[in-house]
């Protein structure tokens, strides 16, 4: 396994290495530095930007404009809501499929990928009159359960490659010690299954903070996240580079650092199966 | 018992709110300029001096547009105000969707509102939305280029003469495009400004029998003149710039001219935003030599309710707070004469103060001179001047202005643009049924 | 080992996922058949409650005569199979340079991910205005500061340029699947080969690749699905001018800007067979190596 490799080779890989993560990290970097800038300053060649005064002028703009922390909250709400829902329903599920397979099952878990394509905008109108009816407009209710529908198939999916890879005879062994089902999941296919379920709920919570046509086109005040609050910083009247960085940096700094902090659990799990 | 405690206090609750003396929460939705970004600032001002609270739901533009349009088109309640345009207006209050705006309190004095902005935000002489403010379009050009190049401009130029200036003060090497108008596609967009080009040169959208009229010669030359024209002394990839991205480059001083909305006027004006702030003036909207009509349209960001809202008198007292002479003299006393709400009422350009505001003057004639039910030369079947009042003109005056964007960007010729431009309306209009 | 009791067990546990799913797909689903069979012009007046009149195929066959269509499902094509192409492509080389031994390996993923994490709007109002602006963007002072012409991104390069948006935001994703696979790589096969005188081409394509293949499967399928329905990068960037308006987008147009919910319900149609033939196509090839 360890592979000997000379420390020039080393030094190559890394300064190589380096160069390209910086390169696609610098568009997440160039934002950071624009935010602390002036207006007048973050249009000037990049040179000029770099030693230009820094400022935190916008982000007191931006928090006097408007209302970050409710956003803010919808957003944590509405992701970790929607998650945990999908993991209530999903388990099961995903259970079901990966130790009692019939022929059906792939055939059910593609089907339920498929319901994935159906366009968001074509089926705004019914959805919207559907969520009249319901009283569930700009509800976070509402919200939650339509961010859930639309990531419950990866989640199923994520879970049930997870659960594929336990071996049966565990399972089998808990079963002769008298373990009915609901210990035999509490008990042996959770453990076993954790690194799996985190980097499933962290994908999850990931895809539902950046869903941004159902939360902005079913919401108003009241459930609006940050896709809504970034709406309103998009091309308004006058030079707003600053003020759209600043704004950006707030609505993904908390995805961001959580996804950071978390990125070997979710590297470890995202592999849907792909790897054996 | 505590479930009657909570009915009792309910009905109590409606029976209060029913008489409008109740303190309510009302969510209103706005787009994201400038002027009502600082009428969220003065809501406190609202709120002490009625009681009612604010919700805002501020966005951009088009995702304004596409949330107002898709809640009022299915009663979805979700908002008690919407800010909308003059486009909107008559077509919703037509329908029946807002709230006659035909009781106001007589210190709103209605009569006060420009009668062009009353008669765009009208439905058969009934007022569905109280303007926040008003524009129409003039020529901002920089005094300072114009001297340079020895040059005056008249107070109403024509096209030649506008290229002409804009070949005289066109200085690549410093920087300085000659001329900037917009050729971003979208109807309210370079939609609109061509839409209203097309008018000085006297070509016009449909004729007396709703028939597309972009196979008409007046179409062609009014098109050719203005790709011409920006592509000799225009800015650079001038087929993405709108309004936003126009003012920035003028607010940089790298126009000598702009042609776009009055309100602009405050903006490239005010020191602390633009670097020409003290050298630039004023003109009348260009046309062709001959032709009658002028290029300058008329617009007006509005305030109107939803009809079935429940607070729907909260609102009436949240537009007349907002629409008043008092709000205007709320900005005047914090901000300066040159920040209100211009365009709207017709007090605001008799005050002395306000008159000495460079473009005070400008403005006014502008929106004088607009008449929505004659927007052109010939005798059209529809009201507006950049656009058509039809619901399907939004959709396809998108589809032609993203043909027409196309040859701004050297993807195809005039006459394939106008080519596709017409059958692409035709169609439309055939599927609407005329 | 499956007994009765357990699959019965099995289908009472897989139920609340089925039904919801099937909810989620049927009533909109069915929703948007009956409309695309409708007169529906919401701001002619139209509404549910007053009755639709019957059209027939009408909408149908409006939608695909417009001469808009063809070019939207040739732009849809182009705008997924770019982005497939750019991000397996430099997805393998990255995982494979990931892969290597270096310093500060945990940083560089750090770095290397962190697109995954951002908003698509946000993506895209950045790459707009802060990069591609002809004039104040980044690559336009950088093309001045050497004297070239600033190019116009989005309007003379526009599908290349939403490629080059949307491959950012999803090659961290693909990246990732990559790496993982790399890992569990049989070093001692490669050596062998090597030993037995394979050149690293040679390696590459006959170990290397047929071990990723089950990878590049799943981020071929899972990126497909979110690609087909791209919206908020076209939004923001272009409106679907200069040739960016895919299926999804001119669906938009007919329902929203348009608002004739009819036609638009019928370009939704389209666009869920044109989903599915791509489904049925990825899964003929997703299934026989899912099951491998």
């Amino acid at each position: 396994m360890a592979r000997a490799v000379t420390t020039r080779r080393k030094a190559l890989n890394t300064a190589i290495a380096w160069a390209i993560g910086l390169l696609i990290f610098f568009p997440i970097l160039w934002i950071i530095i624009m935010s602390f800038k002036s207006e007048g300053d973050a249009i000037k060649a990049p040179l000029d930007v770099l030693t230009s005064a820094w400022t935190f002028e916008n982000y007191g703009v931006v928090q006097e404009r408007s209302n970050y922390s409710r956003h803010f909250f919808n957003s944590v709400l509405l992701a970790f809501g929607s998650t945990l829902l999908g993991l209530i329903v999903a388990v099961p599920a995903a259970w079901a499929m990966a130790f009692v397979p019939s022929k059906r099952t792939k055939d059910i878990l593609l089907w339920m990928l498929s319901t994935k394509m159906l366009p968001a905008v074509g089926v705004l109108y019914p959805i919207y009159l559907l969520f009249i009816q319901l009283g569930l407009l700009d509800s976070r209710a509402g919200l939650v359960i339509v961010l859930m529908l639309i990531n419950l198939p990866i989640i199923v999916w994520m879970l049930y490659t997870y659960f594929r890879e336990i071996p049966g005879e565990i399972l089998e062994a808990a079963r002769m010690d008298g373990a009915n089902l609901r210990k035999e999941i509490l008990y042996v296919l959770t453990p076993m299954a954790i690194p799996g379920m985190a980097s499933t709920v962290l994908l999850n919570i990931i895809l539902a903070w950046n869903e941004a046509f159902w939360t902005l086109n079913l919401t108003a005040a009241k459930a609006a996240p940050l896709t809504a609050f970034i709406a309103s910083y998009s091309s308004p009247e006058g030079l707003f580079y600053a003020k759209l960085s600043a704004a950006s940096v707030m609505a993904i700094a908390p995805i961001l650092v959580m996804g950071w902090f978390s990125q070997k659990q979710l590297v470890r799990g995202l592999t849907f199966g792909a790897v054996k | 018992m505590k479930l009657k405690k909570t009915l009792f206090a309910a009905s109590a609750m409606a029976l209060v709110t029913s008489t409008g003396a109740f303190a309510e929460t009302i969510t209103i939705a706005t787009v994201n300029n400038g002027d009502m970004i600082r009428m969220q600032g003065y809501t406190d001002d609202f709120t002490a001096k009625t009681g009612h609270e604010v919700e805002w739901v501020t966005l951009e533009e088009n995702v304004l547009r596409q949330r107002v349009t898709t809640d009022i088109s299915t009663k979805g309640g979700q908002f008690d105000i919407m800010t909308i345009g003059m486009y909107e207006t008559p077509i919703w209050g037509a329908n029946g969707w807002l709230v006659p705006l035909d009781d106001l309190s007589a210190e709103y004095d209605v009569d006060d509102i420009l009668p062009a902005m009353r008669d765009g935000l009208s439905h058969d002489g009934t007022l569905y939305a109280a303007p926040f403010y008003g524009e129409s379009s003039m020529v901002m050009y920089r005094t300072d280029l114009m001297e340079k190049a020895g040059l005056e401009m008249p107070d109403a130029p024509t096209w030649e003469f506008i290229r002409e200036a804009a070949a005289a003060m066109d200085d690549p090497e410093n920087d300085i495009n000659g001329i900037c108008l917009r050729g971003k596609a979208g109807w309210g967009e370079g939609g609109a400004f061509i839409t209203v080009t097309g008018n000085s040169f006297g070509a016009r959208w449909f004729d007396e029998d709703w028939n597309a009229q972009f196979d008409q010669p007046e179409w062609k030359e009014a098109l050719t003149f203005f790709v011409n024209l920006m592509n000799d002394y225009g800015p650079q990839g001038y087929a993405t710039n709108g309004f936003n991205e126009n003012l920035s480059l003028f607010q940089q001083g790298k126009c000598g001219m702009w042609i776009d909305a009055t309100v602009a006027a405050s903006f490239v004006t005010n020191p602390d935003e633009s670097a020409v702030a003290d050298s630039v003036g004023f003109a009348l909207a260009p046309n062709k030599d001959g032709v009658e009509k002028r290029s300058n349209w008329l617009w007006a960001w509005a305030l109107a309710i939803p009809a079935g809202t429940q607070k729907e008198g909260a609102a009436k007292a949240f537009i007349e707070w907002a629409t008043s002479k008092d709000y205007i003299e709320l900005v005047a006393a914090n901000e300066g004469w040159a920040n209100v709400p211009p365009g709207a009422r017709t007090s605001l350009y008799e005050t002395a103060e306000y008159q000495e505001v460079p473009f005070a003057k400008m403005t006014l004639d502008s929106i004088r001179a607009a008449d929505p039910t004659n927007p052109t030369v010939d005798p059209v079947p529809y009201v507006g001047i950049q656009f058509v009042a039809i619901p399907e003109f939004a959709g396809i005056a998108t589809e032609v202005s993203q043909e027409f964007s196309a040859v701004y960007a050297g993807q195809q010729s005039v006459d394939e643009a106008l080519e596709k431009a017409q059958a692409l309306t035709t169609d439309a209009m055939e599927a609407a049924g005329y | 080992m499956a007994t009765q009791h357990s699959r019965s067990a099995a289908r009472l546990m897989m139920a609340p996922a089925v039904v919801l799913l099937l909810g989620w797909m049927l009533i909109p689903l069915s929703m948007t058949v009956f409309f695309s069979f409708k007169k529906f012009l919401p701001m002619r007046g139209d509404s549910m409650a007053n009755g639709l009149d019957w059209v027939g195929f009408d909408n149908y066959a409006r939608f695909i005569s417009s001469s808009a269509f063809w070019p939207s499902v040739q732009a849809t094509l182009v705008l997924v199979g770019g982005v497939l192409l750019v991000t397996i492509v430099l997805g393998v080389a990255l995982a494979m340079l990931l892969d290597q031994p270096m310093w500060g390996q945990g940083v560089v993923r750090i770095l290397v991910i962190a697109p995954f994490f951002v908003m698509p709007t946000v993506s895209a109002l950045v790459w707009k205005n802060l990069f591609m602006d002809p004039v104040n963007g980044f690559f336009a002072h950088v093309w001045r500061s050497v004297g070239a012409t600033p190019i116009e991104w989005l309007s003379q390069a526009s599908l290349p340029s939403l490629v080059l948006i949307v491959s950012w935001q999803w090659l961290p994703f693909a990246t990732l699947i990559l790496l993982t696979a790399f890992q569990s790589l049989d070093q001692e096969q490669l050596e062998a080969a090597e030993m037995d005188g394979a050149r690293w081409p040679q390696r590459f394509v006959f170990i290397v690749l047929p071990h990723l293949s089950r990878a590049i499967t799943v981020v071929l399928l899972i990126q497909t699905i979110f690609l087909l329905s791209i919206f908020a990068e076209i939004f923001v960037t272009t409106q679907g001018s200069f040739g960016t308006k895919t299926l999804t987008y001119l669906i938009y147009q007919r329902v929203l800007e348009s608002q004739n919910v009819g036609l638009g319900s019928a370009g939704g149609v389209y666009a869920i067979i044109l989903a599915n033939i791509v489904a049925i196509f990825l899964m003929r090839i997703v299934g026989k190596n899912l099951d491998a």
